[in-house]
């Protein structure tokens, strides 16, 4: 039963991260993404001090901020200083990052969270934390209904909101001139992120997030170049890798999030060699079509 | 204070080595990091840091021994990797290069937690401090890890130095360095050596995570003080000290601090500040640029009222009213009394009360900026062929701008006109 809970709860981050990644990686900001889910730690550690627990409220509000607070950072060192976009964002996560980890360190006896579960979560004590009702009944680990709700938010938001991140994503002049407001998607598709890599932090830790944000996303778009398909195949991707890596984990007796992270990596180098056969095919068969 | 003192006089070994080797680790760190920042590759310093990871557990599973020289060898090897990998996927796909460095970063990072914990789940016991690489473990330097880092750190200085007119080049002009018969792909080979050397030194300082920081921060913050790479490669470098030796005093003072955060902390408030501050490139500096400008272009713009109201009714030295000024241009009330105030502090205009005039001086002025913003007119209408009601907005952005050789350019081209395309009189100052 433990290792369903795990699978169906890593399977859950996993599909969410995914399909934002998709994005994310369509619209050359990876890195953001990477940033981001570094950054929110400060924005985690405050808002445990402030509400004195792992309330969701103030965790969901911290991470908006804090979300939206590293882009325009970013946006003020690249734009307004003038300073090349990679080391904006270098600087301002690692600064980020730094200041979350002295936080943990000041506050350590009142925050419940150490370096390690930081950079690599806590998911093999998903089973232990259950959500039982005031009547006394067990509804299973609390981990679970967080990121199914959370997924469910995501989905709506990509539903609803499909068109206007299409056109951002894939032509912001177009969209521009058809009167939609590119910003007003683009911090969207940024809260979405820093509300998601807050809310997975715990369970699966920063460095799986960024493996669910990029690796399966970017697989995918090795392999099709239809959005609807990639989205679909990101998700897959990342479920298998959360099924795989569970079971790596076991075998080896390692971490879990680390596992999972390595199947996402082999997942992707097969995409890496289809496409590359792919595309020795297509020349192949261009040179012949040439030459007869 | 005491401490400080205490701290300063070195008298404890184990002070001396901490400091000591976080300041050479900021340092050399710096000084690579240069290169990484202006051929744009910072982030790949992140990655490297993070590949490093699963180079360093295989080296320990191997040899079975946690001496930071073997382990360094191993991290090189898994830190060059990840580099040959990076170039592949951005080389071979359609994916961008951040997307390349981010599936690296993360997925040999995770490879690396999971021979990292399977190693401690092993049992052995000689691997307890290996989860060091992860946060750094400055604040547990020994006399023998400085014997290491520094000898390193030496030849990477000596490197640099033997190759540095290269560097250079290849990091400015690399299409330049090519044609004149560089060996560019050698040269890149070197420097992408001597990064993953200082990112596998560094990061036994602050960490996987961090070690991005202690690269591009000094880089980034020292590009704004100097244009020229020498300058900026030092002043990078005594950034990178100063924030390893505060990084070590706060560990010193308060030993529950981690070192690795605050090394950054003080690289990002070195960087930021230098981002502010700094003369010339800084943000202040250039708002304040900015402001003067806009100044400059009000003060004229005002003037130009008195002159355009002046020329309708044949008469420069009468007293105006706000209204009156106000119904010639399309200015808000602020900005005129704004303009009309700072006027007043350098004497080009005079007021009773709330009637205005201009004085002789300010005439002048107003002429100067008059005739400069018709002969643009009559340049466009002459040799552009534009309309004369297409030549106005295209004037009134210019006049601010057209220093006395480009008049006097201006007047021989069109052969000294005495009217502007709209046959209003082209004034000039009488001495």
């Amino acid at each position: 039963m433990d290792a369903f809970w795990i699978i169906l709860s890593s399977s859950l981050i996993a599909v969410t991260c995914s399909l934002l990644g998709c994005y994310l990686v369509l619209r050359k900001m990876a890195m953001i993404g990477d940033a981001i889910s570094h950054a929110v730690l400060p924005g985690i550690v405050i808002a445990y001090l402030i509400s004195g627990s792992r309330e969701a409220l103030p965790m969901l509000i911290g991470a908006a901020i804090i979300g939206v607070f590293t882009t325009v950072l970013i946006e003020l060192f690249y734009k307004k200083a003038k300073l090349q976009i990679d080391a904006s964002i270098g600087i301002t996560f690692t600064w980020l990052f730094a200041i979350g980890i002295i936080l943990i360190s000041l506050f350590a006896g009142q925050v419940d969270l150490d370096q390690d579960c930081v950079l690599y979560g806590e998911i093999a004590y998903v089973p232990l934390d259950l959500w039982i009702t005031d009547a006394g009944v067990n509804m299973g680990p609390r981990t679970v209904w967080i990121s199914a709700s959370l997924l469910i938010l995501i989905l709506s938001f990509i539903i609803i909101g499909y068109k206007g991140l299409f056109l951002t994503t894939f032509n912001e002049e177009f969209a521009k001139a058809l009167g939609i407001a590119v910003g007003f998607w683009h911090y969207s598709l940024m809260s979405a992120v820093s509300l998601t890599t807050v809310i997975s932090f715990e369970s699966v830790g920063a460095i799986l997030v960024v493996a669910f944000l990029i690796v399966p996303a970017s697989a995918a778009y090795l392999i099709t170049h239809k959005l609807k398909e990639m989205l679909i195949l990101s998700a897959i991707f990342s479920v298998l890798s959360s099924i795989g890596g569970y079971y790596l984990a076991a075998y080896i007796n390692g971490s879990i999030a680390g596992a999972i992270a390595s199947v996402a990596g082999i997942l992707f180098l097969f995409c890496w060699l289809i496409s590359m056969y792919r595309k020795r095919n297509n020349t192949s068969r261009l040179i012949l079509n040439s030459t007869s | 204070m005491n401490d400080l003192l205490q701290f300063l006089s070195f008298s404890d070994p184990n002070v001396r080595f901490v400091t000591i080797g976080t300041m050479i680790l900021g340092a050399t760190a710096a000084m690579v990091g240069s290169f990484s920042f202006l051929r744009k590759k910072a982030l790949v310093g992140d990655a490297i840091a993070h590949s490093i990871l699963p180079g360093v557990c295989l080296a320990f599973m191997l040899s079975g021994s946690k001496d930071p020289l073997v382990l360094i060898v191993g991290a090189f090897i898994t830190g060059w990797l990840s580099l040959i990998i990076i170039d592949g996927i951005s080389r071979t796909t359609k994916l961008k290069n951040d997307a390349a460095i981010g599936i690296v970063l993360s997925v040999f990072f995770g490879f690396g937690i999971l021979l990292l914990t399977s190693i401690q789940q092993s049992g052995n016991a000689a691997q307890s401090g290996l989860d060091k690489f992860l946060f750094g473990k400055a604040a547990s330097l020994t006399q023998y890890d400085i014997l290491v880092f520094s000898s390193i750190g030496i030849v990477l200085i000596l490197v640099l130095l033997l190759f540095y007119k290269e560097f250079k080049l290849i990091s400015f002009n690399p299409d330049y360095a090519k044609v004149i018969g560089l060996p560019v792909k050698f040269l890149e080979f070197i420097l992408a050596t001597i990064t993953v050397l200082a990112v596998a030194v560094g990061i036994q300082a602050v960490g996987v995570v961090l070690m991005a920081a202690l690269l591009i921060t000094p880089a980034s913050g020292a590009r704004f003080w100097t244009h020229r790479l020498g300058t900026m490669i030092f002043i990078a470098m005594v950034f990178g000290a100063i924030s390893g030796f505060f990084g070590s005093f706060i560990s010193y003072v308060a030993p529950s601090m981690p070192t690795g955060p605050w090394v950054v902390m003080c690289l990002s408030f070195l960087t930021i500040g230098s981002i502010w501050f700094a003369p010339k490139r800084g943000m202040l500096a250039k708002y304040r640029v900015q402001h003067q400008n806009q100044q400059k272009i009000l003060k004229e713009n005002v003037l130009k009222l008195f002159y355009h109201i002046g020329e309708k009714e044949n008469d420069f030295h009468a007293e105006r009213s706000i209204e009156q000024l106000l119904k010639t241009r399309d200015l808000r009330p602020t900005e005129l009394k704004k303009g009309l105030h700072l006027l007043k502090s350098e004497n080009t205009v005079r007021n009773k009360d709330d009637k205005w005039l201009i004085t002789a001086k300010g005439l002048n002025e107003a002429i100067r900026i008059i005739r400069l913003h018709r002969l643009w007119e009559m340049y466009l209408n002459q040799r552009l062929k534009l309309e004369p009601d297409h030549v106005h907005n295209d004037a009134e952005a210019i006049e601010h701008i057209i220093t006395p050789e480009i008049e006097r350019q201006l007047e021989k081209e069109l052969n000294y006109p005495t009217k502007d395309p709209h046959q209003s009189i082209i004034p000039y100052i009488k001495e």
